[in-house]
């Protein structure tokens, strides 16, 4: 036996893509969210020292030898809002249907990914820093090779997208607004990563 | 008015296909069904192991002078005990069965991204393959081989990302693919569960992730941050513990919320309440994502128990409100309605009963006054919440079997087990407790004089992880005897009230031909004729 059900026409389209890359970026968020609490916590059981010019007592954590490259690590920060830029770009694009417009936008937001990737291979390079010296050191490159492998993922997003608007399928606007989505969720934690680990350090 | 009736039977003088195609139809398949049955069905395997590790581990305490394995050899056997309990068996158990029923409930033709759910249950198969291996080869937390200490770090996250793959293609799906008309309040009892539940796992997984990515770059490259292997169970453990394991114990409870209504042949009247109460099973991710335990702690001022206080209610005590509320509006609507006791219904009320026992010792484990951290009593909650969650996976089993096998396990073959499982689930997590308050150490077996009474304790411990490998095998068994005695299940067999009880036995591959329009939060039960609904 089957039971009788009314019947109404097809639902009307939930963005299914978009939250989707919602949960996913929550999920994302609450990694980094996850590594940058352990960072702190290590960073405040360090020993506590005498400052270099011997006025301060600071944290032993970061070692005296390690200079952050901050022009690079700034270069970095700002990029990250150039390819929020792009990607706003390329959905206001997608809402007036101008498809070059939107394969451009989204090209180009896969370049600036892969800027901001030369950007922390720079840091590192900068840094001379190997990944066995120490605790520090260690948990660094962690932390920023998993936020590396992050933008790795979402330049990917980019690619996709790009080839998908290039291939006349950008009608589906959906996408091109979960990959914006994408790209503020990994602006808002590279955020976070700058300010705890390039700032305070 | 359209009548659904999607019975999709094979095309005629279509050819069985061959072992390999059969198998490579399985193994590769989308439909969320087949995806969901692979991974409770493997994680029914990995419940027995763990049951069968249980035992060893129990043996071994039950006296000082009596032992099966070298020194080296238990905290390994240890660690793959919790893996197997929590990643092997809960987490899959609970994400296997949403997978599987979910889009049948919410009235969509299959789950959002049927390939990121394949590749969850991939990804989890293979983690737990490479954390078996590596422990096997002694390079689990704490072993000496350093390369397979590596391996099970590796095989930890490629687990917990891959549960965390299929809970986001679950949460999804009761997002976005809801039948016409359904809304957020109108989503069956267990699909909200799996909302839930999934919500929570996609939130508190990655951070388990974060810290073996610290693990493995520390182990494999420096070894000064972490303290090397010998530190891996140690930063590992929050999240197989409480308050991490309350996050799958939500979609267990929300099993016994959607069949109390069916059993007691009526409407939840509290459903507003019922869900509530699931929710909030689920706030252990709040916990579970600070990676420590919050104590109670009595010895200081009374602000700074205030202080502690705060933090521990929230995070353990709320997930005890929620079961609690999910357990009196389950008794409720089966006063207000003609409950018949089933097997389904049996398996679930006791199992969260079981996961309710566990969670008020997780509670009390809590209490820095009771000075039970760090004891047996820790594992006792553990083994509580794992096997009453399993208890209410196997009711939940047994309550969609229709659909997802076509079949019904004849009750008089399944009620009885229902008592089997709980005396087994009983047996091998109270002793625990008691053991506990002798400070027995958990996650050890030296340092401790198992003669006296703490060898009968331990004994018991051991007796009731062979009931519940004994129980879990006899419900798979009659489970499997059903599918081979070709004995078709009707359509709607419980006389239930959600949309999958509208669609045949068992489910087709598209499951539904045609949409319907949802109206209330019973649509099926709507649609029957008055003199058919009992209440």
């Amino acid at each position: 036996m089957t039971i009788a059900l009314p019947q109404r026409g097809a639902p009307a389209p939930r963005r299914q893509v978009f939250v989707a890359t919602a949960i996913i970026g929550a999920g994302i968020s609450m990694l980094m969210a996850g590594m940058l609490a352990m960072w702190m916590k290590f960073r405040a059981a360090a020993p506590v020292r005498e400052s270099s010019d011997g006025f301060y007592m600071i944290k032993d954590w970061l070692p005296e030898s390690i200079k952050i490259p901050e022009v690079a690590a700034n270069t970095m920060f700002v990029t990250f809002f150039v390819a929020c830029i792009m990607a706003q770009w390329a959905v206001y694009s997608a809402r007036r249907d101008d498809a070059r417009h939107r394969s451009m936008a989204l090209g180009i937001t896969a370049a600036v990914g892969i800027a901001i990737v030369n950007a922390q291979i720079a840091v590192w390079s900068q840094m001379g820093i190997g990944v066995r010296d120490g605790a520090y050191q260690s948990m660094f490159y962690a932390i920023t090779g998993t936020m590396l492998v992050l933008v790795a993922i979402g330049i990917a997003f980019s690619a996709a997208a790009f080839f998908r608007s290039v291939g006349g399928r950008g009608d589906d606007m959906q996408v091109v607004s979960a990959h914006a989505l994408y790209w503020y969720v990994l602006t808002g934690i590279n955020m976070a990563l700058w300010f705890l680990v390039y700032v305070q350090k | 008015m359209t009548t659904i009736d999607t019975h999709a039977g094979a095309p005629a003088g279509s050819a069985r296909p061959g072992l390999v195609a059969a198998v490579a139809n399985w193994l590769t398949s989308s439909d969320h069904k087949k995806i969901g049955r692979l991974m409770v069905g493997e994680s029914i395997v990995a419940a027995v192991a763990a049951a069968v590790i249980g035992t060893l581990v129990a043996l071994e305490r039950v006296s000082s002078g009596y032992s099966i394995f070298d020194g080296d050899a238990t905290p390994q056997l240890l660690a793959l005990f919790r893996y197997l309990l929590v990643f092997g068996a809960l987490a899959p158990l609970m994400i296997g069965l949403a997978v599987a029923v979910v889009p049948m409930q919410v009235g969509s033709r299959a789950i959002a991204f049927p390939r990121l759910a394949q590749f969850g249950f991939w990804a989890w198969d293979l983690g737990s393959v490479m954390v078996i291996i590596s422990i096997a080869g002694n390079g689990g937390p704490g072993g000496g081989n350093s390369d397979l200490v590596d391996m099970y770090l590796l095989g930890v996250a490629l687990a917990a990302a891959g549960l965390a793959a299929a809970a986001t293609s679950v949460a999804t799906t009761v997002l976005t693919s809801r039948a016409p008309g359904m809304g957020t309040d109108d989503v069956p009892a267990f699909s909200w569960g799996a909302l839930v539940g999934s919500i929570a796992a996609v939130l508190t997984l990655p951070v388990a992730v974060g810290t073996v990515v610290y693990l493995y770059i520390d182990h494999t490259y420096a070894r000064v941050a972490f303290g090397g292997n010998k530190a891996v169970a140690d930063h590992l453990h929050f999240s197989m513990t409480q308050p991490a394991t309350f996050v799958f114990a939500a979609i267990a409870v929300a099993v016994l919320a959607d069949i109390a209504p069916v059993t007691a042949r009526t409407r939840q009247p509290l459903r507003a309440p019922m869900l509530a109460g699931v929710g909030l099973v689920a706030a252990g991710a709040l916990g579970a994502v600070t990676q420590s335990q919050h104590m109670l702690s009595t010895d200081g001022s009374t602000g700074d128990t205030v202080r502690s206080a705060i933090p521990y209610l929230l995070f353990n005590g709320l997930p005890v409100l929620g079961v609690l509320v999910a357990l009196a509006t389950s008794l409720f609507v089966l006063k207000a309605g003609k409950p018949r006791v089933t097997a389904p219904f049996a398996f679930s009320f006791l199992g969260t009963g079981m996961v309710f026992v566990g969670m008020l010792g997780g509670m009390v484990q809590n209490i820095e006054a009771a000075g039970l951290s760090g004891t047996a009593f820790e594992e006792g909650a553990t083994t509580y919440v794992v096997y009453g969650a399993a208890m209410a996976l196997v009711g939940g089993l047994l309550h969609w079997a229709p659909k997802l096998w076509g079949v019904t396990v004849e009750e008089k073959k399944s009620l009885p087990l229902a008592g089997l499982a709980l005396l087994g689930t009983v047996l091998s997590s109270f002793p625990n407790y008691i053991a506990g308050f002798a400070d027995q150490p958990a996650g050890a077996v030296d340092g401790f004089s198992y003669d006296g009474p703490a060898g009968l304790w331990n004994g018991l411990t051991a007796a009731g992880h062979v009931l519940v490998a004994l129980a879990l095998l006899a419900a798979a068994g009659a489970l499997i005897s059903a599918v081979r005695s070709g004995q078709r299940a009707s359509d709607d067999p419980w006389d239930g009230h959600t949309l999958e009880w509208a669609i045949p036995s068992p489910a087709p591959h598209d499951n539904f031909s045609e949409l319907a329009t949802v109206m209330s939060a019973e649509p099926v039960l709507d649609a029957k004729p008055k003199s058919e609904v009992s209440a």
